[in-house]
């Protein structure tokens, strides 16, 4: 395969996007600490509003505001390029999605630190699955032993 | 005279707006509810948003029952750039399904609520109007993106309220931090895809979203998009292997959660998943094809064997029935990669009918732990003998699980095994039946338990309060109903299935009279605006 | 409901308004046994009354329904379409009228028998049982009267569902154990492989209707037939054809009227009168015939005859003895249907009758020895004939029946079974029901024996001492049926031939 700089190149941001997106979302996997999988959800997400963001710039492009006069004419003047707004708003509301994922993810560790005096993965885990044994060996009866 | 008109043209407009008050309702009744702050109140609120969202889902899925859809533009923006509600027979039946279910759960909801959560019932039933707007805009909506806002609403809320199960269990708020990542994850990589869909096309009303695909079925853009929308509901609608966050979920929300959500939530993702698949996507998108043959019938067959196997083993109903969902969305899941008709229509009816039979089952489990205080087996033994009611309903909802004819289960069966003879699968349909033996087994461990084993001494149990008991009679009853009258389930079914696999409908004229509705100038205008929204950089 | 209620009007077939209303009132009145049952759970004797009223109110409709419609068949009448083409439909034909006759006459008998053994035995919970036995008798009703394989598995699987709690009414281990091994096979064997063979004759043929002449002709060839018939003749566990024949001594378990009623008549009768219906019905004798799906299934009933012939003999306890009994004879009716000739779906047809008047005279007999005497094995017994005479000559005629000799009913369909392979040209076959009757003789006959010759031990009366009235009343009334059906056995033969041509 022959390295194309120029392909490369003119991808950048694509590049860029999937660089951001396996960060965030290697931190979400590999992390236990539960703090740091909401930062790197948070990291995940940028990936993705950086993408649409990106592909709505046209280059050359300019804000797209038409200016209006005192009547509220719109006056459309072809020869000016214009980026696309759409995306950006798109990801307007993505972000207030991503905000309120965060804070609610914040408020849920803040309750499992009262819960389980932990936020990180593995103690959690060890936590539940001692829960889990006591549960089985409360009720496992009806299992026949089975359980 | 003149007042006859007023109200016919009050009357006429209101209808016209059906399709944005089936939104409006529930979503401005979760702030009214914080704002008046009182238990009763709130209650009260909750139930008539629900009810009057149950009547506006009817009156809409009666107009679109029969074939042809209902296009309503958000605020007057004509699609492709404005949002565009789009109802017809398919998402018409979701609609209803979760309208009725929410209807119902309210009544049960209050007194298991008060039994299982101390403090803040107002925001509790908040988040559930929430929840529900989410799930109905998921499937009312005919844009792409909005989707993923309404999927997020849902999700938000969802994490929510299974996290107020941490009263009883605090696993609750680690099950409820789990169901956080993953759902994120997943809307997220759902986010991807329409991203891909928008770079490919330039447009995100999914009837234009359809025009545009075509011709460019080889894109790489369009096929990576597939994936990711796949993948992203996928991880919503519980489907193996994505299934993980269901289980623990369901255990240890609060019971009428578990109810509303096992009733609705994964059916809203499948549907949506449905609609990219067979609407945005055509059934001859090769790829597409491919990858439901070889991808989805041999994940189906494990979420169907491996589901059910795991159900038998539980020691505590309400996580059983939990696994229990996961082997039959495997089962939903079979009928869609069945790619026909008969498969798909199949896979709505199954919808409908499992959402009412897990409701009842879900109910009746709400029903032991406010007796009993747990679902264990060894604590609900001998119930059934001690809240007669309770568990003959259990009876009924478990025979529908298992599939007895006579029941509503038995109807969805019955057209998935005859749909995959009609394809020549018939080893598939084999697997069907075999996998449903298992359900016998989990179904009748419970049967045994409430009825065989002798009652705990201390227990003074009896059927719960009547606002949770006409729930779950009228629920089991219904289960009963649309096993012997399936006018309403297979005629919605059938004509959904046809809507969805004949494609989109385009952008073309709606089939319906729209005159009634608020602008005269339907469509027509998306190829103006589109150009707007051209994607190159 | 625009479409409720439409008759589908054959040739010469009509349901007038009188039959139609019978029939339904054939179920729905044992279903107001049943909640009348569950409302009066303190009330004995206004509950077993009202039941008592109910069964004999069943046995009325089902002979005006026979005054009605004689040994013709009547038109189906659809009540309602519950799936595209396949729908709730109700008909009368003579295989279904004589069924629901035995099964709503002996109802009567059981009924009586039945109050005098769980208040004997003292037995708990009689309103749930008496519920789940009425409930049961409905379904009967409904098999016996469902017009296509829809409704037939409908009510078949209610059947199941409503004898659960028979089974396991006693709610030691060894009931829910036996009560599990018998919904496992019975369930088990109806979803996994019968509903498979109705969705694959819908899918094939398009309909589900009970047809004469049968419904596979030109839609299915080849491999497919035997194949079909297989998930047919297993999936029809209550048919217990071996290896699915498990279930039957496991339902022992359950207090005799169950055992004696519903394992010796209504639902393993259920099972083989389906297997008669698909045979008739479904694939047609001449289809079967013409292609030779069924020789495979002969052979496996003749040998189901002889080996549960040959368990029956090595069981000690009564019940069971008689539950590997009814495997062998069931096992009959198979045959008659493998057989695929009219003279063997013919005697198939007959032997339900003598079967049912046969071994529910055994049975009750064995019941009134357990409430009598507390005795269940065979060993036990001797002497006992002498202080329960009455109870132990129904049960010699009662095997005498079964045996297949003069004067008893058996006999007339155990020779229509070799006319019928005489027929078929397998005469291998009458070789097979004479070593079956010879070991019908071994197995069943020493216990007269034994009652009436041997010494019994110290605890046995010398003399007479009877089991209460309404425990040995029955068995006698039954034991004289058996008897009457040897002389209407022509009668039954004319009435059943409607069936095949």
């Amino acid at each position: 395969m022959i390295w194309d700089v120029e392909f490369i190149l003119g991808h950048m941001n694509y590049w860029l996007f999937i660089v951001l997106m396996m960060v965030g979302f290697y931190i979400v996997v590999a992390k236990g600490n539960l703090l740091k999988k909401i930062v790197g959800l948070n990291i995940f997400q940028v990936a993705v509003f950086m993408l649409y963001i990106s592909v709505g710039k046209i280059t050359g492009g300019t804000a797209p505001i038409f200016p209006a006069d005192l009547t509220g004419h719109i006056e459309y003047d072809p020869s000016i390029l214009y980026s696309n707004p759409l995306p950006h708003v798109l990801i307007l509301t993505a972000i207030v999605v991503g905000v309120a994922t965060t804070s609610l993810g914040l408020a849920l560790i803040v309750r499992i630190r009262e819960g389980f005096d932990s936020i990180e993965e593995d103690e959690l885990v060890e936590i539940e699955r001692a829960m889990m044994i006591a549960d089985n060996a409360e009720h496992g009866s009806s299992m026949g032993g089975r359980a | 005279m003149a007042g006859d008109v007023e109200i016919r043209e009050v009357a006429m407009t209101l209808h016209a707006q059906l399709p944005a008050l089936q939104i409006v309702v529930p979503f401005m009744t979760a702030p009214l509810i914080v704002f008046f702050g009182k238990r009763e109140t709130a209650w009260w609120l909750a139930f008539l948003s629900c009810s009057v969202s149950l009547v506006i889902s009817y009156l809409l899925l009666m107009q679109v029952i029969g074939g042809g859809f209902i296009s309503y533009q958000m605020g007057g923006w004509a699609p492709p750039l404005g949002i565009e509600y789009r109802i017809d027979a398919a998402n018409g039946l979701i609609l209803f399904l979760i309208s009725l279910v929410a209807t119902i759960t309210m009544p049960f909801a209050y007194r298991s609520i008060q039994a299982e959560i101390t403090r803040s019932h107002t925001l509790f039933y908040a988040c559930l109007m929430l929840c529900f707007t989410g799930l109905m805009g998921m499937v009312i909506t005919g844009d792409a993106f909005n989707v993923f806002v309404f999927l997020e609403v849902s999700s938000l809320s969802t994490y929510v309220l299974v996290a107020m199960g941490a009263e009883r269990d605090k696993r609750a708020l680690t099950a409820a931090f789990d169901y956080l990542i993953l759902g994120t994850i997943g809307a997220t990589f759902f986010v991807i895809g329409i991203g891909f869909l928008y770079m490919a096309t330039g447009t995100l009303n999914m009837a234009d979203l359809a025009d545009r695909i075509q011709g460019q079925e080889s894109s790489r853009t369009v096929r990576a998009g597939f994936a990711f929308i796949v993948v992203g509901l996928g991880l919503k609608a519980a489907m193996v292997p994505l299934h993980l966050w269901l289980p623990r979920a369901y255990t240890y929300a609060p019971s009428a959660v578990t109810v509303f959500l096992a009733a609705t939530a994964t059916k809203a993702s499948i549907y949506v998943m449905l609609r990219f698949m067979f609407s945005v996507y055509q059934p001859e998108f090769v790829f597409h094809t491919n990858v439901l043959q070889i991808l989805f019938i041999p994940l189906a067959l494990l979420a169907m064997f491996g589901g059910s196997f795991v159900a038998v083993f539980q020691t505590d109903m309400k996580r059983m029935l939990a696994y229990s969902s996961i082997g039959q969305i495997g089962y939903m899941l079979l009928g869609i990669a069945m790619l026909n008709q008969s498969g798909v229509s199949a896979t709505m009816v199954h919808m409908f009918n499992h959402g009412i039979t897990k409701a009842v089952l879900f109910m009746g489990v709400g029903a032991f732990v406010l007796r009993a205080g747990s679902s264990f087996y060894d604590n609900i033994g001998g119930l059934g003998r001690k809240m007669p009611v309770t568990g003959a309903v259990i009876v009924i909802g478990g025979l529908s699980l298992i599939g007895i004819p006579g029941t509503a289960g038995f109807v969805s069966k019955w057209l998935l095994v005859q749909a995959a003879f009609e394809n020549d699968m018939w080893p598939i349909a084999l697997l069907i039946v075999l996998s449903s033996l298992l359900a016998v087994i989990y179904v009748w461990r419970v049967f045994e338990v409430i009825y065989l084993q002798a009652p705990n001494e201390w227990s003074e149990a009896s059927d719960p309060p009547m606002t949770m008991l006409v729930p779950m009679i009228i629920l089991a009853v219904a289960c009963v109903y649309f096993g012997i009258f399936t006018d309403l389930s297979l005629g919605a079914a059938g004509t959904a299935a046809e809507a969805l696999l004949n494609g989109s409908f385009g952008m073309a004229e709606p089939s319906l009279d729209t005159s009634a509705l608020p602008l005269d100038v339907p469509h027509g205008a998306g190829d103006a605006g589109a150009d707007a929204t051209g994607g190159d950089h | 409901m625009a479409r409720a209620m439409r008759a589908r009007m054959q040739p010469g077939e009509t349901t007038d308004m009188e039959t139609f209303t019978a029939i339904i009132l054939s179920m729905v009145i044992p279903l107001v046994a049943m909640f009348a049952s569950m409302a009066l759970p303190k009330q004995d004797n206004l509950r077993d009354g009202i039941t008592f009223v109910c069964a004999v109110a069943t046995f009325a409709v089902v002979l005006v329904i026979l005054s009605n419609v004689g040994g013709g068949s009547t038109a189906a009448v659809e009540l309602i379409e519950v799936l595209p083409g396949v729908s709730l439909a109700f008909n009368v034909e003579p295989l279904g009228l004589m069924f629901a006759l035995i099964a709503s006459g002996l109802w009567i008998l059981t009924h009586i028998y039945g109050v005098g053994y769980m208040r004997g035995n003292n037995e708990k919970n009689h309103a749930r049982f008496f519920a789940c036995f009425s409930a049961a008798i409905s379904g009967v009703m409904g098999i016996a009267f469902s017009a296509n394989m829809f409704t037939l598995f409908l009510f078949y699987e209610f059947l199941t569902v409503s004898t659960y709690p028979l089974v396991a009414h006693k709610g030691t281990p060894e009931a829910v154990s036996g009560a599990r091994t018998y919904l496992s096979i019975l369930m088990g064997t109806s979803i996994a492989l019968l509903l498979t063979a109705v969705i694959w004759t819908y899918a094939l043929t398009g309909t589900l209707d009970f047809t004469k002449g049968g419904i596979m002709q030109g839609k299915a060839s080849g491999w497919i037939v035997p194949v079909l018939l297989g998930l047919y003749a297993f999936g029809i566990g209550k048919a217990a054809l071996m290896p699915f024949h498990r279930w039957l001594p496991a339902a022992m378990v359950a207090p005799t009227p169950v055992s004696a009623l519903l394992h010796a008549v209504a639902v393993v009768k259920a099972g083989v009168f389906t297997m008669l219906k698909v045979g008739v019905y479904i694939f047609g004798i001449d289809f079967l015939a013409e292609t030779g799906a069924s020789e495979w299934l002969m052979w496996l009933a003749a040998y189901s005859i002889i080996a549960a012939s040959v368990v029956a003999m090595c069981q000690d306890n009564l019940k069971k003895r008689l539950a590997y009994s009814t495997v062998s004879q069931l096992s009959y009716i198979t045959l008659g249907v493998a057989l695929a000739t009219d003279m063997g779906a013919l005697g198939g047809g007959m032997h339900i009758a003598m079967h049912a008047m046969g071994k529910i005279t055994l049975f009750m007999c064995a019941g009134s020895i357990y409430v009598a005497y507390h005795r269940t094995e065979v060993s036990q017994l001797s002497g006992l004939g002498r202080a329960m005479p009455i109870t132990f000559a129904a049960f010699c005629i009662g095997a005498i029946s079964i045996i297949g000799l003069p004067p008893m009913g058996g006999s007339w369909s155990k020779f229509l079974l070799m006319v019928g392979a005489v027929d078929a040209g397998q005469q291998l076959m009458i070789v097979v029901l004479m070593a079956s009757s010879l070991l019908n003789v071994a197995y069943l006959m020493p216990i007269v024996a034994k009652g009436f010759f041997m010494a019994g031990d110290d605890k046995v009366p010398t003399g007479f001492a009877e089991a209460p009235l309404f425990c040995w009343l029955p068995p006698a009334i039954t034991a004289f049926g058996c008897l009457v059906l040897f002389v209407f056995a022509g009668e039954i033969q004319t009435f059943l031939a409607g069936m095949v041509n």
